[in-house]
C-alpha cells in the first residue's frame, strides 16, 4: 500500500490519533511528551503512531497534512495542531470537550451499528 | 544573515506584528553549541484576528517554510491578536507626561 493512503487509511479508522515521537508511555521527544500527556488527561482512549519507527510516515505525512512538525493530532479526520495548539486548547479547556465528544459519537456509533445488526 | 535574524525579518514583513520575539531554544536540545535549530516565536498581530490556532500556525509556517525544510528542526508558536496579549499581559503602563523640566515656569 502506498504511504499515503496507509495514513489516510490510520486517519479514518481513527477518530483520535496522535503521530509522535516515541509513545506515550515512552515519549522520544520533548513535544511529543507533552501532547501525549494533555491527550492522556483528557481521559479517553486513543490511537498513536510512532513516527520513529514509521521513516515512511514521517517523509509522507507533513506534505499530506500541510503540517512541517511533530506531534501532530488528528481528531475525526481533520488535523487539530502540534504541541503548542494542543496545549494551549488543554490550558484553555478546549481540547477536553472536543476528544469526550469524539470519543462518545463514535461511541454510539458503534452501538447504533451493533443494534442494526 | 544567522539564522535567527532571518526569521525575524521575515516575521516582520510579514505580519507587521506589535509584538515579536524569536528566542533560540537549542541550548536546551542535543545539539552543538551555537547551534541554530530549535527556536521559540511570540507573535502578536491583528492579522490574527478571526483565524483559528491552526490557520495562524500555518500562516507562519508558510512564510518559514525555506527555513523549515532546512535549518529549522523545531519552531515552537505562540500566535495572539492584540486583545489577547492584552488580556494576558495587559497594557504596557504610560509613562509620565512632560511638566517642563528646567523650561518650567516659576508660578
Amino acid at each position: 500500500m502506498e504511504t499515503v493512503d496507509k495514513i489516510k487509511q490510520q486517519i479514518a479508522e481513527n477518530p483520535i490519533l496522535i503521530y509522535m515521537k516515541g509513545s506515550p508511555k515512552l515519549p522520544s521527544c520533548g513535544f511529543s511528551s507533552q501532547a501525549s500527556q494533555a491527550l492522556m488527561a483528557c481521559g479517553e482512549q486513543f490511537a498513536y503512531v510512532d513516527i520513529l519507527q514509521n521513516p515512511d510516515i514521517r517523509a509522507e505525512l507533513p506534505k499530506f497534512a500541510n503540517w512541517p512538525t511533530f506531534p501532530q493530532l488528528w481528531v475525526d479526520g481533520e488535523l487539530v495542531g502540534g504541541c503548542d495548539i494542543i496545549l494551549e486548547m488543554f490550558q484553555q479547556g478546549e481540547l477536553q470537550p472536543l476528544i469526550k465528544e469524539t470519543a462518545q459519537k463514535y461511541a454510539s456509533d458503534e452501538a447504533a451499528a451493533q443494534d442494526s445488526e | 544573515m544567522n539564522i535567527q535574524n532571518n526569521i525575524e525579518k521575515k516575521l516582520l514583513d510579514h505580519f507587521e506584528p506589535a509584538h515579536l520575539e524569536v528566542i533560540n531554544e537549542s541550548f536546551m536540545h542535543n545539539v552543538p553549541d551555537g547551534a541554530e535549530t530549535h527556536f521559540k516565536v511570540v507573535l502578536v498581530t491583528p492579522k490574527f484576528s478571526g483565524e483559528r490556532l491552526i490557520n495562524r500556525h500555518r500562516a507562519v509556517n508558510a512564510v518559514l517554510k525555506d527555513e523549515l525544510a532546512n535549518e529549522i528542526h523545531a519552531l515552537a508558536l505562540h500566535t495572539y491578536t492584540d486583545e489577547e496579549w492584552h488580556s494576558l499581559y495587559g497594557e504596557a503602563p504610560d509613562s509620565p507626561r512632560c511638566l517642563g523640566g528646567m523650561h518650567r515656569q516659576a508660578s
